[in-house]
């Protein structure tokens, strides 16, 4: 049957459920490959959809940001109640942890506030049963008054009853009259007044009684709009009850929390309480003061070490051989045309893009590496490990995550901020996290400390990757004492089951960070590229007297209180296009296209104090075009993203005068 | 109410505990309350080492909380 012959236009069904719970496991399975992925309007929130045929019709899915309630809190819950409220869903389906089974319905609670049907999933019923809790799905929905289908999505079972639910429900949505919770006793007939003052001036599509649960409740976006919505007055005395009943919130919570305890009473049963499960056995040493430190300190290395073991060949492989002949091959394709055009295509353009293809191999292992780490659940532990140090930093344990994929990319990592709540959190893990070293200045230091400091080569890197997070600390303190001074973020972490990691989820967390490189850092360094290229190149009387050249020069005092010369500097500008591009530039300006014979004539020309001061400051140096484009899109200011820009220079130039300077005073390297 | 209630962060590992008071904002009660931390909870204390954050299990939750947070939960003693 084609979808023509049935309902009119597709059924939409939007997807809910709090985090970890699966959810994304239930849309791959019931959409199949036919996703969009996409960003909710205006939000740099990922919006995914799909499609697919049920019993002869066509039903879209939306998926929903997962959300622990549905309160203006935080841009994801702001994103599915208005997805409900605005795009008006024929179902939804929520997706419940049968495990932690009162909480979850703690969203349901709030979801059936709004005026839609729901068909609730119990996934992950086989961990329940692990837990020793054991749920009786068809109790459950005759107390809730809704379907419930006992599901485990892990291994696609429960899924296609899901489907058909839903459809049911959404070609008779008449029949829904589930159980609602109710407000607790001492604020009932204040709800009541709220109503009443409300009354009927309440626009399409907020409902009365939402909105005056959600002013109770002290959520802001509705006490906006109820301002707007109200003449003055009528305003006033709705003011008047909330700020008497500041309070109402602990009640609405415990009204739901005790409809909740109503509704499972019958349908749960828990024979086996008081067992060590295996996730409680593991935190023992996960969580521990001291040994959670050790396995975290063994999980990195291993990132790093698989990282740097498997991709580093490959990204080796890529640049000498892939990306050589293909210049060569440009090279000789247009051996006859002008000398501008094969330097054009053939070191700006091809230059540009062979930075972007051969830091792929990289960041995707370093990105499965953390997700293996962030889907087998190990990551909320990590975050609650280095909490306590975090909180020195004026952070807390969530930013910790962010600040990690900062070591493959910054990009990613001033995106992963997004999972903070609070604004001056994200901005201060936003401005700290250009500190982490990424990939790409990590092998320019490997490079640089191998071609002047040979044996103690390792050493030298492992001290400046130490000093890069001394520096990344101590910026944290001092902001969080200045600038966010007073801003106390509050910390509240759910630390979920460990459980087997999922080749597709795991694959899903590498390429989205992978991708978010691309999509930003790929096209911008091609941009950059192409124009370093053309300033090293034009006017055309060698790179000498390049315009690249002439600027160098002009920066000559700054260089000297650094130690740097004018081809340093310029190495050092080129590196705000991508950070590796320090090398090529070094390779250009110093003559010598090969890697090691770049090596041999940098140690012979650059004194050791120079070195020095130059890796500091490259170590340092304001984040990459890319990481700047993000920083704007994630803060939606110019200021704080200048702001975090000139931070960065004034730290940069400070410590390599520090580090230079203090060579002089010893005497030191200076040639 | 007899028995005397102490905050959330005093309590040590292993012990139980139901949640009496929760002080602080309307946020912050509201985020607390989403996780599972509401007046009448029962909770037990799964790690608490004295300083830095500290981990309860609340309606088959594992919940992680800064000192800050747990300060703010008043709660009184059971049998575990």
């Amino acid at each position: 049957m084609t979808p023509a012959t049935g309902e009119r236009k597709p059924m939409l069904i939007g997807l809910a459920g709090q985090p970890n719970v699966g959810k994304s496991t239930v849309f791959n399975l019931l959409t199949g490959l036919s996703q969009h992925v996409g960003n909710w309007p205006g939000k740099t929130v990922e919006r995914r959809e799909g499609t697919f045929l049920h019993e002869g019709a066509q039903l879209r899915v939306v998926d929903l940001p997962g959300t622990y309630s549905l309160t203006a809190n935080s841009p994801e819950e702001r994103i599915a109640r208005d997805f409900i409220l605005h795009e008006r869903p024929d179902v939804i389906i929520m997706i419940a942890d049968a495990a932690a089974l009162e909480r979850n319905l703690y969203l349901l609670a709030e979801l059936l506030l709004l005026p839609v049907p729901v068909v609730l999933g119990l996934n992950m019923m086989d961990v329940a049963r692990a837990e020793g809790v054991e749920i009786e799905p068809h109790v459950l929905a005759a107390a809730l008054g809704l379907p419930v289908i006992p599901m485990e999505a892990s291994r696609a079972r429960g899924v296609a009853e899901l489907a058909s639910e839903a459809l049911r429900l959404a070609r008779d949505p008449a029949g829904f009259s589930p159980s609602r919770p109710e407000i607790a006793e001492p604020h009932r007939e204040v709800l009541a007044s709220v109503r009443a003052i409300l009354g009927e001036q309440v626009p399409q599509p907020y409902q009365t009684h939402w909105v005056a649960m959600k002013l109770l409740e002290g959520d802001r976006e509705v006490t906006a709009l109820a301002r707007a919505w109200l003449p003055g007055k009528a305003w006033e005395k709705i003011a008047a009850i909330l700020a008497a009943h500041e309070d109402a919130v602990a009640d609405i919570a415990a009204g739901r929390y005790e409809w909740i305890g109503r509704m499972v009473r019958a349908a749960v049963r828990r024979p086996r309480l008081g067992q060590v499960s295996l996730t409680d056995r593991l935190d023992r040493y996960a969580l521990h003061p001291f040994w959670g430190l050790l396995i975290l300190l063994a999980a990195f290395t291993l990132v790093f070490a698989l990282t740097f073991q498997i991709a580093a060949p490959v990204q080796a492989w890529l640049d000498t051989v892939v990306v050589a002949a293909l210049r060569a091959r440009v090279a000789e394709a247009l051996a006859g045309s002008p000398l501008w055009l094969t330097g054009l295509l053939a070191d700006g353009v091809l230059g540009g893009a062979g930075i972007v293809l051969t830091f792929l191999p990289i960041l995707l292992v370093f990105f499965i590496a953390l997700g293996l780490l962030e889907d087998t659940g190990y990551f909320a532990r990590a975050g609650y490990v280095m909490d306590r140090f975090m909180h020195h930093l004026g952070l807390h344990g969530k930013s910790f995550l962010p600040l990690c994929l900062g070591f493959g990319c910054n990009v990613p990592a001033v995106m992963g901020a997004r999972v903070i709540e609070s604004r001056s959190g994200r901005l201060l893990t936003i401005l700290l996290a250009p500190l982490v070293p990424c990939s790409a200045r990590l092998l320019v230091l490997a490079f640089l400390a191998t071609a002047f400091f040979h044996e103690q080569a390792l050493f030298v890197a492992i001290g400046f990757v130490i000093a890069n997070l001394v520096v990344l600390a101590i910026t944290g303190v001092v902001l969080s004492h200045t600038l966010f001074r007073g801003e106390h973020m509050a910390f509240i972490m759910e630390l979920p089951l460990y459980h087997a990691p999922n080749a597709r989820s795991i694959a899903r967390f590498a390429w989205a960070n992978t991708w978010s490189f691309l999509r930003k850092a790929g096209s911008l360094i091609l941009l950059i590229s192409v124009l370093i290229w053309a300033l090293s190149y034009f006017p055309g009387a060698g790179l000498e007297d390049s315009y690249l050249a002439r600027f160098g020069h002009g920066l000559a005092p700054i260089g000297d209180m650094l130690g740097l010369d004018w081809r340093l500097l310029v190495a050092l500008l080129a590196s705000f296009v991508a950070k590796e591009n320090a090398i090529a530039a070094l390779g250009i300006l110093y003559g010598s296209a090969q890697g090691a014979g770049l090596a041999e004539t940098l140690a012979a020309t650059v004194p050791p104090a120079s070195a020095l001061s130059f890796i500091a400051a490259t170590m340092l140096f304001i984040p990459c075009a890319a990481t700047i484009a993000v920083m704007r899109q994630e803060t939606g200011s110019w200021g704080w993203t200048l702001f975090g820009v000139a931070l960065l220079l004034v730290i940069a130039l400070g410590a390599a005068a520090l580090v230079y300077q203090a060579c002089r005073l010893l005497g030191f390297g200076l040639g | 109410m007899n028995t005397p209630t102490l905050s959330l962060d005093q309590l040590p590992k292993d012990a139980a505990a139901v949640v009496r008071q929760l002080r602080g904002g309307g946020e912050l009660v509201h985020r607390l309350a989403a996780m599972g931390l509401t007046v009448g909870a029962r909770l037990v204390v799964l790690q608490n080492s004295g300083h830095g954050p500290m981990l309860v299990s609340v309606r088959d939750t594992r919940i992680a909380l800064g000192r800050g947070e747990a300060i703010k939960v008043l709660v009184e003693k059971t049998a575990a």
